[in-house]
């Protein structure tokens, strides 16, 4: 995609709220019929970001294009693009009809037309029987669906939408989030949604952007946020992560070897850094990639090490193992995720039990910062 | 995200503002700076009854000469005539005593409001609030024919014989107070109801579970909370007091000295216009207190709850 | 709280509700009582309410009252709810706290400085004093306290529901007349109704501002009031008292309904989705 043209693209952009400032000199692009998404943790920014590009806010310096149009000075109203809130902000004194029709009004379409499209909303979202209600007749799931069919009915050329599923409990949210991605295939409209769930983000979106105190930390795909984070934070962020502190005390063509502060556990990786000798990098690696059984490791083997079973989460579908490695004083503690696969073993991994941590060459990565 | 959003503000923004605004500074603030030049003037007679009078037409020669003939004569008349400080003292010590019974009177109400079933409380409220869209003058005028000698409250006592003849109440002091209280009753229960009714009922359950008998839990525990209620509701029933015309003058006597009354009297009855203008000023700084006392209290119960 | 009441809580209760009701009631008891001596029962009449249909001096202030109320909260409801969304949206601007202080102070000023400062302003500003100066006494008092009502609405308002309307193609005069009114309407609605009684009730701030030719029913009565208390008078009363109260209670009435309907339908809906 990236050969294209930007749809959208925000060019050197700050936003500051006095001494605040919620957006720093940011630049994002953006192509046609992506499903991108924002994430971050609260006042991270990303609400102010879409907040510009819908025109309530007015960035204090930098650009805002929309298809190779600067939207400085055009108000809200005049935008191309239409938002789905938070709160859903459905007009309480109007029906589910007259709320989707209500943006296909202001731009004065005949009122065939109107019903037209009304209807052909309805069907989109599957609100045909619910047409004629007040939206404090329905249901969470029901709201956020009209929301979305109002949100729709311009043809905006890119949807936005702020924690759309926020207030739906969680199997509805995922049943939600498919249905969300269907509508955006079959109408392949550009899709720009900002959230806080990390799960989300990466269900939903072709994209992600990862923002951290104004700045994006890392754009990327979902496969590639996850499995090479370019930051402690992102690794961190995303899913749940083993973060663990080394010096790289090797470097050659076919990888690195790091010695890692836990007494007895060098890694040997593929990866190559531009990390000097004796510098201090971390090793991120998920527990899901760590494999653990009961015994000792071998004598001077890489990527092992020995542990102490410390606690254990059992989740049901898997169980997350924290194990005391290296020195017994320091607490370091390593988790990995034992998938319970079958009902009933024979000698399950238990409580102070003397277990071997093991990974793969290329099951981590080395991060600088 | 609550971050303080600066306003993009059209031309239809500032007429929005410009608006309300300038009608309050023609009809409000105005009117006080008049209020405040006159009281310095001198009565004359005359329409308007007083000189100097400030004419723009007379051009800004004149402005400067008038200015000359302000003086604080009204105000140190004020200070001579006794009438007038033991009008400002009567007032406040009035105000004083029927805030205290208001509250006397109001807070069991109140806490009865709070403590009913919830079904119930809608009901209890609207019945709180009604008295307050009748005429204050009815209210007012319908405790003369309970109260006077020969009326409905002398009656029924005589009849059941608690005395064997008429008490005076009507044109007393105490007809005042009871008026008072009649008419402030709702002011003072609806914040103090507000803020009881907010009280988590788990807190005393804690204070129980603790030990605490419930007499103790009421002391120790309700009290304090209501406070703010209890604060907000004596200057909503004191302010006004002070300044009160219809109840000393309906159902006080000719001896009931309160400031709203002198007031008036000077200013119907005598026709002294810069007179009656520096008794609103003082009237006015002495309320100036309390009302920025009122504010303030109010705003911090706002922060609390922000 | 969620304990119940005990022994204390009624009888305070009871007693507190027969104060605040008792002199009313006697009052209308008391315009149905034959003897012009208003404290002794002569048995029931209603020759008062008749005697009122000659009154054409007191049909003539309600007259005036009615059409002074009827203006006065009209144009203090248009004024109080722009001065209620300037304090809740306007965010900061030169004088906002003098603009806030003037919405306040008339709700504890006492009257005779009111009615005192907008008499002297009359003067000074050579205005012949009548109808239109007590209306305009009125709006200005009246519209403080519908400021407060509709701003209490405001508050609680969910401004994204107006981003909304403007995302959608709406520009903002148009959205205010499309979305936030109909919404704060039963604030505006509820500020007009207390305007429109406040006007009704006041006896002071009219004393001040009126005229020749003017006189309005608390005038009426207070005169004759301050004569001594007759029977008409408490018909008089008890009319006024009646309306009110009808008034009042329908009105709550519809909002509670509302209400109830609302929080049914509510139920109902996340009922179904099971």
């Amino acid at each position: 995609m990236p050969d294209h043209p930007p749809f959208i693209e925000f060019r050197d952009v700050t936003k500051k709220f006095g001494d605040f400032t919620a957006v720093n000199n940011l630049s994002l692009k953006i192509y046609e019929r992506e499903f991108f998404a924002l994430l971050g943790g609260s006042g991270c920014g990303k609400t102010t970001l879409m907040r510009m590009l819908a025109g309530f806010e007015t960035p204090t310096s930098g650009q805002i294009f929309l298809d190779g149009q600067d939207l400085a000075g055009i108000p809200a109203f005049r935008r191309p693009s239409n938002m789905m809130f938070q709160s859903y902000a459905l007009f309480p004194h109007m029906s589910v009809e007259k709320n989707i029709a209500f943006g296909l009004k202001q731009d004065k379409l005949s009122a065939s037309q109107v019903s037209d499209r009304v209807e052909e909303m309805l069907r989109l979202t599957k609100l045909e029987q619910f047409a004629k209600r007040k939206p404090h007749q329905l249901s969470g799931g029901q709201r956020q669906r009209v929301a979305l069919a109002r949100s729709l009915a311009k043809r905006p050329k890119v949807l936005l939408l702020d924690e759309p599923l926020g207030a739906l409990d969680r199997k509805l949210r995922e049943e939600t989030q498919f249905e969300l991605m269907n509508i955006q295939e079959e109408l392949k409209t550009t899709f720009l949604i900002v959230t806080h769930d990390q799960e989300e983000a990466m269900t939903v979106a072709d994209r992600i952007a990862v923002m951290d105190k104004g700045e994006l930390v890392q754009v990327a795909t979902p496969a590639e946020i996850y499995e090479a984070p370019n930051s402690r934070f992102v690794a961190d962020f995303i899913g749940d992560v083993n973060l663990i502190e080394a010096t790289v005390s090797q470097k050659s063509a076919s990888g690195t070897r790091l010695e890692s502060v836990c007494e007895g556990l060098a890694i040997e990786t593929d990866q190559e850094t531009d990390a000097g000798i004796g510098d201090r990098v971390w090793y991120a690696i998920r527990p899901e990639k760590v494999r653990i059984a009961h015994g000792r490791r071998d004598e001077d083997a890489t990527n092992q090490i020995n542990g102490l079973v410390w606690d254990i989460a059992y989740l049901g579908d898997v169980s997350i193992i924290h194990s005391k490695v290296g020195e017994a004083e320091k607490d370091n503690i390593l988790r990995a995720t034992f998938a319970n696969v079958s009902r009933m073993v024979e000698n399950p991994i238990t409580w102070d039990d003397e277990v071997v941590l093991a990974f793969d060459r290329d099951a981590g990565v080395i991060l600088r910062g | 995200m609550d971050e303080p959003v600066p306003v993009k503000r059209t031309l239809g923004g500032w007429t929005l503002i410009a608006v309300p605004y300038v009608w309050l500074l023609i009809f409000f603030l105005a009117p006080f700076l008049i209020v405040f030049k006159i009281s310095l003037s001198q009565i004359a007679v005359a329409i308007p009854p007083y000189i100097p009078t400030f004419d723009l037409a007379s051009g800004w020669q004149a402005f400067i000469e008038n200015l000359g003939e302000l003086s604080v004569e009204n105000y140190l008349w004020l200070t001579e005539d006794d009438l007038y400080w033991k009008s400002y003292i009567s007032s406040v010590v009035i105000a004083g005593i029927s805030t205290f019974l208001t509250l006397l009177i109001g807070y069991p109400i109140a806490y009865g409001m709070a403590r009913s079933p919830q079904s119930l409380r809608p009901t209890l409220l609207m019945l709180v609030i009604l008295p307050f869209w009748t005429s204050f003058l009815i209210r007012v005028y319908a405790w003369i024919g309970i109260l006077k000698n020969e009326g409905l409250l002398n009656q029924l006592l005589l009849a059941i014989g608690v005395i064997d003849e008429p008490l005076v109440i009507l044109n007393t002091n105490i007809a005042v107070y009871i008026g008072i209280v009649y008419s402030y009753l709702p002011f003072l229960v609806l914040p103090l109801y507000a803020s009881l009714e907010r009280l988590d009922g788990s807190l005393l359950e804690a204070a129980e579970d603790l030990g605490c008998p419930p007499w103790l839990a009421f002391w120790k525990i309700t009290l304090p909370l209501s406070l703010p209620g209890v604060i907000a509701g004596c200057f909503l029933v004191f302010i006004p007091a002070v300044g009160e015309f219809v109840i000393p003058d309906l159902l006080g006597g000719s001896d009931t000295l309160m400031i709203g009354k002198t007031l008036w009297t000077e200013f119907f009855n005598n026709r002294d216009w810069p007179v009656s203008s520096a008794v609103a000023v003082i009237l006015l700084m002495i309320l100036v207190i309390p009302i920025v006392l009122f504010q303030n209290q109010q705003q911090k119960i706002a922060e609390k709850e922000a | 709280m969620t304990r119940g009441p005990t022994w204390f809580n009624v009888t305070s209760l009871v007693v507190g509700f027969s104060f605040l009701y008792l002199p009313i009631v006697l009052l209308v008891i008391y315009s149905f009582n034959k003897s012009r001596l208003v404290t002794v029962w002569g048995g029931f009449s209603v020759e008062w309410y008749v005697s009122l249909l000659h009154n054409e001096q007191l049909l003539d202030a309600a007259w005036v009252t009615l059409r002074v109320a009827f203006v006065s909260a009209s144009v203090a409801t248009v004024l109080g709810t722009a001065a209620a969304l300037v304090l809740v949206r306007s965010g900061r601007f030169i004088g906002r706290s003098l603009f806030s202080g003037m919405i306040f102070a008339p709700l504890v000023m006492p009257e005779v400085i009111l009615g005192l400062s907008l008499l002297l302003l009359f003067v000074a500003m050579d205005q012949s004093r009548g109808f239109w100066t007590v209306i305009l006494a009125h709006t200005t008092f009246a519209m403080c306290y519908v400021a407060v009502v509709v701003q209490s609405r405001l508050v609680g308002f969910d401004k994204s529901i107006e981003e909304a309307a403007e995302d959608l193609g709406c520009p903002p005069v148009k959205t205010f007349f499309l979305i936030t009114l109909p919404i704060i309407l039963p604030g505006v609605v509820a500020g007009w109704m207390l305007a429109f009684t406040l006007s009704l009730d006041d006896l002071v701030i009219a004393s001040f501002t009126t005229g020749p030719g003017a006189t309005t029913l608390p005038m009426k009565i207070y005169s004759q009031v301050r004569l001594g208390v007759t029977p008409e008078i408490n018909a008089v009363c008890t009319i006024l008292v009646v309306l009110v109260t009808m008034g009042v209670i329908a009105a709550s009435l519809a909002t509670r309904r509302q209400q109830v309907q609302k929080e049914r339908d509510e139920r109902t809906a996340f009922g179904a989705e099971g």
